[in-house]
């Protein structure tokens, strides 16, 4: 060990992060308070999403892919059913893709409020956190008004969706979005004018354009830095053509620009919900599918934390043969390696959280030795067949027969 | 009276502080609790809870982290509690004069008090170096960062009442509580006056540091370093720290009262007590955390100055 790396200690965040509760692992590598570099690892939590989803038919692949994540769990069913109806090449009708965007836009609301309760809990502003989650609550309130859950909404299947938004509904769901703006209106005004915020936030964890775009950063990150990507506007689905909203880039990079675009966000996305429920077209909610034939197809959606990625393979069957999701996390969590270094640990905490990771869309697996590949997904599976194998074969010698389980 | 009943008169009021004072801080510590929950939308703990807190952490193991250094790691909640003790009898004692009556509370005392005040962060520096942590040491020197950047302004508010005592009486009354007290007594608490409101200012400042509590708990930020100083407590040595905080949280606002506002000898200091309480929690809970450096710029660069205006102006007489 050399004089320059011998004051150097590891500050461990995770594997169990104290505040995501979460399971991931950041090796913050720091000289008294400066993090010098960051080691990242994930993978802790692999479920094998992808691998279940070629068992299931494609009614059931929605409700599969909506387990991914929690707070997102409109994007990726989203993309899948995309996915699917490109496969199938139809089109779902009007009034779907409008309750589509409707549900999309909300999950944004309250996915970002979620967000700008959290960060100001890692400032140790709890109050914000209490009240973002407060006024979070109404959004889910609509959620449950309109499809019964608060989340996993099960709102869509391929050919369309599968809840209606009534007529009554609309004047409570006015109702809800009016309030909610008012409130985020309050938070906004107090969270961008607060100093000691500004302090906190303003020129901390820097991603410059340059990076976001050399580490492939998506959604409300990469536009923090200046990187004018949305899907919604660059590859119109569902009813983001046909209302009027705008995309909120600023060129900061740093945390406070981050902060500041969700925020502006949630304004963007009331404004989207209400352009769609007055146009709300009349009409099906669906159309019927009979057959998906052979072929390949790819949805992709803006989730509130960026680009979801969704690739189905058919071979006509009524199962995909090959189903490759990829989570905006993925690439956003990567890309802390360069805005952490250089700050202190206060600001790393703050800059981990700053690109709302999101670790159950992120996990994924595979086991490498010596730079290869040590196992293919079919001898992961034959494994893990063996293994429960195994147990149930231990269970059956050791615990019952020694009277251990009674 | 003979120097054996002043004696036992001592002892007798010394285990009477010693246990009505923790117990005052730890329902102070359920008030706190409770106004923020109530700000947030929560709907906050029962009475007790802060006491099942204790009692909890008092049954529990206690580890000591291997490689640590035991007796220190084990003995720095006593010294903190023990320095938080002692503030509570001269605080109390200089005031209902039960053993040291106002006239005769020793010269110096008010320097003792600031060195038994800034025990505790010692204690808490000692014992999270000890633990043998790298979280814990990165608690510790936010701890002391914390420390100097927040003594500065306190030594300089502190002077201002003392400066004021000097030019009209001497040192000797100056630099004991009994002699402050008698002075507001006599010609009217100092923070009715320019340097005694900016010196009440920086003290409440102060007492948010000392607490431990947002905008200035960096040591103990959870959210960076999971506690900081605190993370390898558990058991009765953590219950030791609890019970330490329980009590300044009583301590800090009477030694302010003391200090500048006219002493706890009515039942107005009642009221001015939970004045400053409420100013402690609502600056809790509108505030985020700042950064250890930017909480030294603040103390050293514009309470620091402060400090120094508030000095010259109780020289001037204002």
């Amino acid at each position: 060990m050399s004089d320059e790396t011998k004051s150097r200690r590891i500050v461990p965040i995770g594997p169990y992060h104290p505040l995501q509760e979460e399971p991931e692992f950041f090796k913050l590598i720091v000289e008294g308070e400066k993090v010098v570099d960051l080691e990242i690892h994930i993978g802790y939590n692999h479920r094998g999403h992808e691998f279940i989803s070629p068992e299931l038919t494609y009614d059931q692949v929605p409700f599969l892919v909506e387990r991914i994540c929690g707070i997102c769990s409109n994007s990726h069913p989203l993309a899948a059913v995309l996915a699917i109806e490109d496969c199938a090449g139809i089109k779902s009708p009007p009034r779907a893709n409008f309750i589509r965007s409707i549900i999309h836009e909300l999950e944004r609301i309250h996915s970002h409020l979620l967000w700008v309760g959290l960060a100001g809990h890692f400032i140790g502003y709890n109050t914000v956190w209490m009240w973002a989650w407060r006024y979070r609550e109404h959004i889910l309130e609509v959620f449950e008004m309109i499809t019964g859950n608060r989340n996993h909404y099960t709102v869509n299947k391929p050919g369309g969706v599968r809840w209606d938004i009534k007529p009554e509904y609309i004047p409570q769901i006015h109702a809800a979005l009016d309030l909610v703006e008012k409130k985020t209106m309050m938070l906004t005004k107090a969270v961008l004018d607060d100093p000691v915020i500004r302090a906190r936030l303003e020129g901390v964890g820097i991603l410059t354009r340059e990076q976001a775009i050399a580490w492939s950063v998506l959604g409300p990150t990469a536009r923090g830095s200046g990187v004018d990507i949305d899907v919604r506007r660059d590859d119109p689905h569902a009813a983001y053509d046909q209302v009027p909203w705008n995309v909120i880039v600023l060129p900061e990079g740093d945390v406070f620009a981050k902060a500041k675009v969700r925020l502006l966000e949630i304004f963007e996305s009331v404004r989207i919900i209400r352009g769609c429920l007055d146009n709300l077209p009349d009409g099906p909610i669906d159309v019927r599918i009979d057959e998906i034939p052979p072929g390949e197809g790819v949805g992709r959606t803006e989730a509130p934390r960026g680009e979801v990625f969704h690739y189905i393979r058919s071979d006509g069957s009524n199962r995909p043969i090959r189903h490759k999701i990829r989570a905006p996390s993925y690439m956003n969590i990567a890309s802390n390696v360069v805005a952490v270094r250089g700050g202190s640990i206060a600001d790393a905490a703050l800059t981990l959280a700053a690109v709302d990771p999101c670790y159950c869309c992120t996990e994924r697996m595979a086991a490498f030795e010596d730079g290869k590949m040590k196992y293919s997904g079919q001898e992961l599976l034959r494994l893990s067949w063996e293994k429960t194998e195994k147990l149930r074969e231990g269970l059956g010698k050791s615990h019952y027969q020694e009277g251990r389980l009674e | 009276m003979s120097f054996w009943m002043s004696g036992w008169r001592l002892v007798i009021a010394f285990i009477g502080t010693v246990i009505i004072v923790p117990i005052a801080g730890l329902i102070l510590t359920w008030v706190d609790r409770f106004v923020s929950a109530r700000v947030q939308w929560r709907k906050g703990p029962p009475f007790y809870q802060p006491f099942a807190d204790i009692l909890k952490l008092l049954l529990k193991q206690t580890v000591v982290p291997g490689g640590a250094a035991r007796t220190v790691f084990l003995f720095a909640p006593l010294v903190a509690m023990a320095s938080m003790s002692v503030v509570a009898l001269m605080l109390f004692f200089s005031h209902f004069g039960l053993v040291i009556n106002q006239r005769t509370s020793f010269l110096g005392d008010i320097i003792v008090l600031l060195y038994l005040f800034a025990l505790v962060p010692i204690a808490f520096i000692v014992g999270a170096s000890a633990s043998r942590n790298p979280v814990a040491a990165v608690g510790a020197s936010r701890e002391m960062t914390l420390y100097i950047g927040y003594e500065l302004p306190f030594v300089l508010a502190i002077l201002v009442p003392i400066v004021k005592v000097v030019q009209k009486w001497d040192v000797a009354s100056a630099l004991r509580i009994g002699g402050l007290i008698a002075y507001q007594q006599q010609y009217g608490p100092f923070l009715y006056s320019i340097s005694g409101i900016i010196a009440g200012i920086i003290i409440l400042f102060v007492i948010q540091a000392k607490l431990g509590y947002v905008p200035f708990d960096i040591p103990e930020a959870e959210q960076e370093i999971m506690s900081g100083v605190l993370v390898e407590y558990s058991g009765a040595p953590l219950a030791g720290f609890k019970i330490t905080r329980a009590m300044m949280f009583v301590l800090l606002p009477i030694f302010m009262i003391t200090l500048l506002w006219g002493g706890i000898g009515d039942w107005w200091a009642i009221l001015k007590f939970l004045a400053i309480v409420v100013l402690v929690v609502l600056m809790k809970n509108t505030n985020p955390r700042l950064r250890v450096d930017q909480a030294l710029t603040f103390f050293w660069f514009i309470l620091g100055p402060l400090g120094i205006i508030a000095v010259v102006l109780a020289f001037i007489g204002l």
